[in-house]
């Protein structure tokens, strides 16, 4: 069994190169969605089917990570397409000059924002949330709960992910100039902060915390991949921040039609239908057969909470030294 | 004795070249920082927090490793049991121990799912996390405990035994021989140890990186990373550089001072034997003192060979790949310590008095730490090439760099022998450049060659550092792709990458320095 599947990898790097006449579309992104449970291996096959090229994921890191990236490589990226940043860092990443616009003019989304960027287009988006085994005890629900229990949690670092960005942003939405005091009452909660969302996830599940930050998504995952219906999303009293992840073109690319064609692409069934039971948030187009069993089970938050990008950018900065403030000490 | 003239050569003159090149290397690196260096509004609390950390952490690790080095140290010195050489000698591996997978062995005995946690649980009592200060500690004392041992072992073994003789004879118990003659000792060695000890943990990257966790656990030199791979804030980054740079050149020449202490008076060097230590219970406490730190040492290292060699045949192609790299980087940085260091130790006997600067121009090296020279070399790189086509090279160069003052401590006196003992001859035989070194030099050089070559292979093998600062997605060296996959949890291939670079690591080590041995005899 191990041999032949070194033998395959071969095989596999082989074909590769003989793909090597086809354009070649280079699309970075975060870790999981490239993963082999991502929505990265359909989606590539998917597009393949027609485009008559070969679609290239990078994973590097969580998505705030990528924004570094980005600015890293500049004008010399090889990259065509930035897919997996979220609307609390467009304003940031179309500030750098790095991205250009996708042209297309945007009907019938199923985001819960009306869409007037006209750099970045959405894919898909959901709500954050705690997510924790159903035999937790005393679940909190608020942030102020969490903070005078002694519930651990896992959380990321808002510098280089961008559900701890979100956390970030919930936080110092829900409690305004009161946030370092949430933050400072967290800290002894906070078993540890990881560089992306995967390294939270993996350490959730191996029993290092009660909780994680995620989505209310999550639980899905477990019920529909893996027939478990173990884990749940606390709902909060303060409500919670959303996330809509999106993809944009950059100005650099060598492929520009190509890179169009791929935006275009992702609003179509044929990528949105991979989104639910792949990637485990809501599609930004519900296609045609609707969303998959089980999705009606999840916890739809009462009081949605999203700040614009253009506020999203303000308010980073500040919240996040108070963070680092709050947890340093 | 006739100062006899003998040529620089080109190989002396490229040696000169190469010792004044770190200096400046190291100088350039400062200066590209300095210029890029945004202080902004001065050091933030977070800034305080990583500066207090960065030594609180050090100082509980070099406060630990000493504690617990002396009883472990006093317990080899006065027992002679079979395998002590043995161990004696493992006491020495963790230098060569890559750290990521000490890492992925300590997780295995202290993580949540370990030993020590379901030992606990079976109890009843709470929990351990190994994240944050606690795990930091543990690793650094992992590592340095063995160190600390070995430089304690060292002093107890300069006590002249003609002075434990006399202790017995005037009936001193092991408190009297302790208050007259191993408290100064210790007094002189430990302070030296311990502040060594304090200046690895002050620059201990890889630690940092996968067992700190958040604002509270961040070093200087994971808040480098961070500014510059979270954020991509080159300004930022510098400054940190700035700060970590103070602090180790700060410490380093505290060091410098502190280590010239003077040794013992000699004695005849005959066997050790300890009339004071015969009491059944200070054997038992001796016999229990080393089973603990055997066991400290050997059971990380073995839990993560017994989980990882059965996934080692199994192991994706990516880490093959990433396998690969890595024997090339620690290939060229081999060649270059080699080649630098053959060169240096040359030119130094050459330069005969006037050659001391060499080996200390080497010793800078250890100034700068491998994170801010990297930051250093990426702000240099950033605005004409894409830093992340650099990282293997670059890699391969900061090892090399970091390789080249322990090469040069062996290698120089050897040449300096060398040249004393058939410098004459091979004058009278008009020996002279490419013959000589050939004919006299290298084959003399063997030994200390080898084990200078072992240790940069090694070192540069398990090396997670300014690869972590350069790498891309696509260029992992095998330390980077293992901590890759601890972060994505995929533990078994984990284990079998931590494996493979272990195997590795050690394999080079001893293929160079018995080879070498080997050729010799």
């Amino acid at each position: 069994m191990r041999i032949p599947s070194l033998g395959a990898g071969l095989v596999l790097a082989a074909g590769a190169a003989t793909a090597g006449n086809l354009p070649e579309l280079t699309v970075i992104t975060y870790d999981s969605f490239v993963s082999d449970w991502g929505p990265g291996p359909a989606v590539e096959a998917a597009f393949e089917e027609t485009c008559e090229c070969d679609l290239n994921f990078v994973a590097a890191g969580d998505g705030a990570a990528l924004l570094a990236r980005v600015k890293l490589e500049g004008e010399r990226s090889e990259a065509d397409i930035v897919l997996g940043i979220d609307t609390n860092l467009t304003a940031e990443a179309a500030a750098t000059g790095l991205f250009a616009p996708h042209g297309g003019t945007v009907t019938d989304l199923d985001v819960p924002v009306a869409w007037e960027d006209e750099t970045f287009l959405p894919y898909d988006w959901g709500y954050f949330a705690f997510v924790h085994d159903a035999s937790l005890e005393s679940v909190p629900q608020s942030f102020e709960e969490l903070a005078a229990g002694d519930v651990s949690i896992v959380i990321q670092d808002p510098r280089s992910s961008t559900p701890g960005l979100g956390l970030l942003l919930w936080v110092k939405t829900a409690y305004g100039d009161h946030a370092p005091e949430i933050w400072s009452a967290l800290a002894d909660n906070v078993v540890t902060v990881t560089p992306g969302w995967s390294e939270a996830y993996g350490m959730f599940l191996e029993g290092e915390a009660d909780m994680v930050l995620s989505y209310t998504t999550s639980p899905a995952y477990h019920l529909i991949a893996e027939g478990d219906a173990s884990k749940a999303a606390a709902p909060f009293s303060e409500g919670h921040y959303m996330q809509v992840e999106v993809a944009g073109k950059l100005a650099s690319t060598d492929q520009s039609e190509l890179a169009d064609r791929f935006l275009a692409f992702m609003l179509t069934d044929a990528f949105q239908s991979i989104i639910p039971t792949t990637n485990w948030m809501y599609p930004a187009v519900i296609p045609g057969d609707g969303l998959p069993d089980g999705f009606e089970t999840l916890i739809r938050p009462a009081k949605p909470l999203l700040l614009s990008a253009a506020e999203a950018r303000a308010a980073r900065g500040p919240a996040l030294d108070e963070w680092l403030n709050a947890l340093s000490r | 004795m006739a100062e006899r003239a003998q040529p620089l050569g080109a190989a002396g003159v490229i040696g000169i070249v190469a010792a004044a090149a770190i200096p400046l290397l190291i100088l350039l690196a400062t200066v590209a920082i300095i210029r890029v260096a945004e202080p902004g509004g001065g050091l933030t609390q977070a800034d305080w927090a990583a500066i207090r950390f960065t030594l609180w952490q050090a100082f509980l690790s070099a406060a630990f490793s000493v504690a617990l080095a002396v009883p472990v140290a006093r317990a080899l010195a006065r027992r002679r049991f079979p395998g002590r050489g043995a161990l004696v000698t493992l006491l020495g591996a963790p230098f060569l121990l890559p750290v990521i997978v000490a890492i992925f062995g300590l997780l295995a005995v202290f993580g949540r799912g370990g030993l020590v946690n379901s030992g606990l649980g079976m109890l009843g009592l709470p929990q351990i996390s190994i994240y944050g200060l606690h795990g930091v500690v543990l690793a650094h004392v992992f590592f340095n405990l063995p160190l600390a041992t070995r430089l304690i072992l060292q002093g107890w073994q300069e006590i002249p035994s003609e002075r434990f003789r006399l202790a017995a004879s005037l009936g001193m118990d092991a408190g009297a021989v302790n208050r007259h003659l191993e408290w100064p000792m210790l007094r002189q060695v430990v302070p030296g140890a311990a502040l060594v000890i304090f200046v690895i943990c002050t620059m201990s990257f890889a630690v940092a990186l996968t067992l700190g966790g958040g604002p509270r656990a961040t070093t200087v030199e994971l808040a480098i990373y961070q500014a510059l791979r979270f954020e991509f804030d080159l300004d930022r980054a510098a400054f940190l550089s700035l700060i970590q740079l103070a602090i180790t050149v700060f410490l380093a020449l505290l060091a410098y001072r502190v280590l010239r202490h003077q040794g013992f008076s000699h004695g005849l060097d005959r066997p050790l034997l300890r009339w004071d230590g015969r009491t059944p219970a200070l054997r038992l406490l001796d016999g229990i003192l080393i089973l603990f730190a055997a066991l400290f040492l050997l059971v990380p290292i073995a839990s993560a060979v017994l989980r990882g060699l059965p996934e080692v045949a199994g192991l994706p192609q990516v880490v093959w790949v990433s396998a690969l790299r890595s024997i090339c980087v620690a290939g060229a940085s081999t060649v270059l310590v080699v080649v630098f260091s053959i060169m240096m130790a040359l030119a130094a006997t050459r330069l005969k008095g006037q050659g001391g600067w060499i080996e200390t121009a080497g010793l800078t090296a250890l100034a700068a730490s491998p994170l801010v020279l990297g930051t250093g070399l990426f702000v240099l790189i950033h605005p004409v090439a894409n830093p992340e086509a650099l990282a293997l090279p670059v890699t391969a160069l900061v090892n090399a760099f970091v390789t080249l003052p322990f090469a040069l401590r062996s290698l120089v006196p050897a040449c300096r022998t060398i040249e004393s003992e058939f410098g004459r001859l091979a004058d009278s035989l008009g020996m002279q450049g490419w013959a000589r070194l050939r004919l006299v030099v290298l084959p003399r050089l063997r030994r200390p060659l080898g084990f200078s070559a072992g240790l940069a292979a090694a070192l540069s093998m398990g090396d997670l550092g300014v690869i972590a600062l350069f790498a891309d997605p696509d260029t992992a060296t095998l330390p980077l792709q293992v901590y890759r996959l601890m972060g994505a949890y995929r533990m078994e291939e984990a284990g079998g990458a931590a494996v493979l670079l272990l195997a590795l690591s050690f394999g080079v080590f001893w293929i160079l320095d018995r080879g070498a041995r080997r050729a010799d005899a």
